[in-house]
């Protein structure tokens, strides 16, 4: 026989509503209220699983969280790779089959539960809705405060689900809490019927009123299909289930005594209580079944399901039982791993004979059997034996007392270093019918007391939680903030590749009839060197500076001078770290004597702006500055090019343009195709350029105009590569690109832009640190591959000698490298120790598919005297 | 998760915040009159204390400002925080 449905009765299904599953590909019946366990067991399935390592066959083990064998992948009508099988509810038409404690994930993409995510916050969170949560839970409501009762199973032992409707009261039944964090944070996962919801709870106060596990005995073939956790029993037979007809109980106390009156009661048979516990016995208790005071069980018989018991007398006696059912308890353990996860103290207490809470944070309390009232027997851990080979202890990783011994003769003797030798306790039931008679068992096997070291220590999540859990519906579009210009649509509508810059989506290419992405750029850069092309630059930071101390203040956030700068002008400036390296660039226009627009790179303007504030709030309160963001704000068209002029003319403008009213680095205000705008002539590409910079809800009006009136002259939209070519040609760095927190402007060779009679900025002192000044720094150089159809990869090695020999010291690294059009061949920015004392010289760039002899070159080689961008 | 006491707005959640490390570190009045020395160990120097500890938060993510709390590094436990100028924590 094997465990089957009793003829009536069971709480916690109803016989009303038949429902069926599937199990390994057959069909079985269930009630609604079954767990895929509980209906495994009614059906008298014999060793449905397998342990992962041997291959043993294994039977369900328990009724709840502690589950180390039945673990299975449900495929309909949710994916989910793998689960204790008693903590699920059998849904109707459910597909599932056993995983030998491994899961696996599927080659595509499967279909989770529907996921949402909710916060909460409460007065008080209660983790157990048995007796000892269900009251503090309803006192708190009763005196107003917003509680949650958060309960792992679909109902309790007391049917609180039913009766406990007190107002203010989230009552979460199968929900779980995965982790307790600082300060009363709590993640729960509830198992709605329709979806997932992951609860973000922050509670002022957090009770664990999380009960006990029972404990294991270890003994020879103690993993044999048919022996259970003895209180497992009485959970099933809530469920209509009677786990055998004929039963022997070994315990170590007197509690597993309930658990034999309860089978007695159903309709099964006890045929022996072994009990190891010494505790004087209650008469009353013995009445059921014959007490074998002192046996052990010392084996087990049977093929896939318990056929009969071996037992041991304390002279030595042997008997050997039939039976079906092996129940098997050494005692109660305090459930505290959420405890334990967030610093909560443990000490072994030798009146209960178990581990139970000291100190912990002042928002957390433990009550009930989960603070250690438990009433345990004197420790009884494992029956000894010549051979303990098959003495399981962690049945999920297949682990035996010999397996402890042998890390313990090798010298291991913390629990921790045992755990990580022989895996116990970290497969996905966590150990919890493992941990403590593994500590237990070292304890022992080193000769100290019970208790002199505890269970190794557990981290959130106190439940495997699919990732897919987690990211809930924080996915695709809604993974991360996606920032669009007022151009985008135009983009979209051109068929622009875009590339992430930061948050932003930024066109990288405008490819046309499917060229690939090399033509796309070629063609975009051929344009701005000679015609015209435009480019959607609103992504750029920009920050106004307001205020009467705005040109102090910009003097001492910049390498160079902003206060003389006149209103009018435009001046580029670098920013570094109190380090003296290099933090971002952009420009700075003096829209009025207290009033600056600063730029920054597109992904610095967030830290810039931080910044900015950190100084002005924390050293610098007494300076009158205001600083906003006006990113969002402006929209900016960048037209590039020697037809530039002609097309910002022909877009129609009231400014006039000409070289000696609109020089190079100044702005105007004026109207570009009918609308408000702020011309700039800043070029990032070395050729004639103006920027126009209008209000946003104008910025895609603008930008076709501009595209129409180009179109006679040749416009072409370019992207951000082509965009990064044309600045490298010029030898323009981007900082980012082709810096990395460790250059300075020394290194970049940018002395020009450090201003050391002005007084004090933001990393100045930092210029003359000793090793700021060496001089085999790496410098920023540029790099003319001996080829020049040769491209070298960026992020490239480069080496003083082609020794051929490895290793071979380095001197250097290649930050930026393109095909350049405009001049005939491949280049590359480098950053190279002792550089900018190198042009002329040959380095060796050693790639896997050969070295790759390179010349030193100037950092700019495309019109080296700006005549083009100054036109 | 902490909870950062922010002085303006209340308790708020961690994620709003970002660390600014030990507080009370003034930037030097004439930085070009320290020894590389002194300058390195105002750059680069900090405590690192086991219990109290005085720091600078940053409310990024709400009223973007600056202020000084005291926290245990050990419990992570805050003392009431006041703003800056209410005197130093």
């Amino acid at each position: 026989m094997t465990a089957r449905r009793t003829p009536s009765g069971g709480s916690g299904i109803d016989r009303a509503e038949p429902i069926s599953f599937t199990f390994d590909g057959e069909e079985v019946a269930a009630f609604v209220g079954d767990t895929i366990a509980s209906a495994i067991l009614a059906n008298g399935i014999e060793a449905p699983f397998r342990s992962p390592i041997l291959g043993r066959p294994r039977g369900v083990f328990s009724a709840g969280a502690e589950e180390p064998n039945a673990f299975v992948e449900i495929s309909e009508p949710w994916f989910e790779p793998i689960v204790a099988a008693t903590m699920v509810d059998v849904v109707d038409g459910m597909v599932v089959g056993s995983r030998p404690g491994v899961g696996r994930l599927r080659g595509y993409a499967p279909r989770g539960r529907p996921v949402e995510h909710r916060n909460a916050h409460v007065e008080l969170l209660v983790v157990g809705s048995g007796h000892d949560g269900f009251y503090p839970a309803r006192d708190a409501a009763a005196r107003g405060e917003r509680v949650m009762l958060v309960e792992q199973h679909r109902t309790t032992e007391r049917g609180a689900g039913g009766d406990f409707r007190a107002e203010g009261v989230t009552y979460l039944t199968r929900a779980t809490a995965l982790g307790l964090y600082d300060d009363g944070y709590v993640t729960v996962l509830e198992h709605a019927d329709e979806l997932d919801r992951l609860w973000h709870v922050r509670a002022r106060r957090v009770i664990l009123a999380t009960g006990a596990f029972e404990r294991s005995i270890a003994f020879a073939d103690n993993d044999r299909p048919g022996v259970m956790l003895s209180h497992a029993a009485s959970r099933y037979l809530e469920h209509g289930v009677l786990v055998g007809s004929r039963t022997v109980v070994f315990t170590a106390h007197a509690g597993a005594y309930g658990a034999a009156s309860n089978l007695v009661a159903h309709g099964g048979e006890v045929a022996a209580i072994a009990d190891v516990s010494g505790i004087e016995l209650d008469p009353g208790l013995a009445r059921d079944a014959e007490v074998l005071r002192g046996w052990v069980v010392s084996g087990t018989e049977g093929d896939r399901w318990l056929e009969a018991v071996d037992l041991e007398g304390p002279d030595g006696d042997r008997r050997t039982i039939e039976c079906d059912s092996l129940l098997v308890s050494g005692g109660w353990d305090p459930n505290l791993a959420l405890w334990r996860a967030i610093g909560g103290g443990l000490r072994f207490d030798d009146e209960v004979h178990a581990f139970v809470p000291t100190e912990g944070p002042p928002w957390l309390s433990v009550v009930g059997s989960a603070a250690g009232e438990v009433r345990n027997g004197a420790p009884y851990w494992f029956v000894p034996s010549e051979d303990t080979s098959r003495h399981f202890v962690d049945f999920q990783r297949d682990q035996t007392i010999a397996d402890i011994a042998d890390t313990v003769d090798a010298g291991l003797r913390s629990v921790e270093h045992v755990k990580r030798a022989t895996y116990i306790g970290t497969a996905i039931d966590q150990g919890r019918t493992s941990g403590v008679i593994t500590a237990e068992v070292v304890n022992a096997l080193l000769g100290e007391s019970p208790g002199w070291q505890g269970p190794s220590n557990a981290r959130p999540p106190a439940m495997p939680v699919p990732f897919a859990t987690l990211a809930g519906p924080f996915r695709g579009a809604l993974f991360d903030p996606i920032r669009t210009t007022p151009m985008h649509p135009w983009h979209v509508e051109r068929g622009a590749v875009f590339e992430n810059v930061g948050q932003w989506k930024r066109p990288w290419f405008f490819p046309r009839d499917g060229e690939p992405m090399e033509r796309a750029v070629e063609r975009e850069c051929l344009a701005v060197r000679t015609a015209v092309g435009a480019m959607d630059a609103s992504t750029l930071g920009k920050i106004e500076v307001v205020g009467a101390d705005a040109p102090a203040f910009l003097d001492r956030m910049y390498t160079n001078r902003m206060s003389n700068l006149a209103v009018g002008s435009i001046r580029y400036g670098l920013m570094l770290g109190l380090d003296g390296m290099v933090l971002d660039d952009g420009v700075a226009m003096r829209l009025a004597d207290d009033r600056y627009l600063v730029t920054t790179t597109t992904g610095g303007a967030a830290t810039v702006l931080d910044r900015f504030e950190e100084w002005l709030q924390t050293e610098w309160p007494d300076l009158h500055v205001y600083c906003t963001s006006v990113t969002e704000q402006w929209a900016v068209v960048a037209i590039n090019g020697p037809r530039a002029r002609e097309v910002v003319s022909a877009a129609g403008t009231d400014v006039d343009l000409s070289r000696e009213a609109f020089p190079f680095m100044t702005w105007r205000d004026g109207h570009v195709a009918g609308v408000h705008a702020r011309l700039a002539r800043v070029s990032f590409s070395g050729e004639l350029a103006y920027e126009l910079h209008v209000p946003a809800w104008h910025g895609l009006e603008v930008w076709e105009a501009v595209m129409a009136a180009g179109a006679p002259f040749g416009i072409e939209p370019y992207g951000t590569e082509a965009m990064h070519v044309l600045r490298a040609e010029k030898g323009y760095v981007i900082v980012g690109q082709d810096t990395d927190g460790s250059v300075t402007p020394h290194d970049l060779g940018m002395d020009w832009i450090v201003n050391r009679s002005k007084g004090d900025f933001v990393g100045r002192r930092s210029l003359r640190r000793s090793d700021v000044v060496r001089p085999d720094r790496k410098q920023l150089i540029g790099l003319f591959p001996a080829d020049g159809r040769t491209l070298l990869p960026e992020g490239a090695q480069l080496v003083p000698e082609d020794t051929g020999k490895i290793p071979m010291p380095l001197a250097g690294h290649v930050t930026s490298s393109y095909r350049s059009l405009a001049l005939g061949r491949t280049f590359a920015l480098a950053m190279l120790a002792g550089g900018h004392a190198m042009h002329g010289r040959t380095v060796y760039a050693p790639l896997p598919e050969g070295t790759v002899a390179c010349t030193v070159t100037s950092p700019m080689p495309y019109d080296p005297d700006g005549e083009r961008r100054d036109g | 998760m902490l909870l950062v006491p922010c002085p303006w707005c209340g308790p708020r959640e961690e994620i709003e915040f970002r660390y600014g490390g030990q507080a009370g570190i003034a930037y030097p009045s004439d930085p070009e009159a320290l020894s590389d020395e002194a300058w390195a160990d105002f750059l680069f120097l900090r405590d690192n204390p086991k219990g109290a500890f005085a720091e600078r938060w940053y409310h990024v993510a709400g009223c973007r400002r600056w202020f000084d709390a005291v926290r245990d590094t050990a419990t992570y436990a805050f003392e009431p925080s006041t703003p800056p100028d209410e005197g130093d924590p």
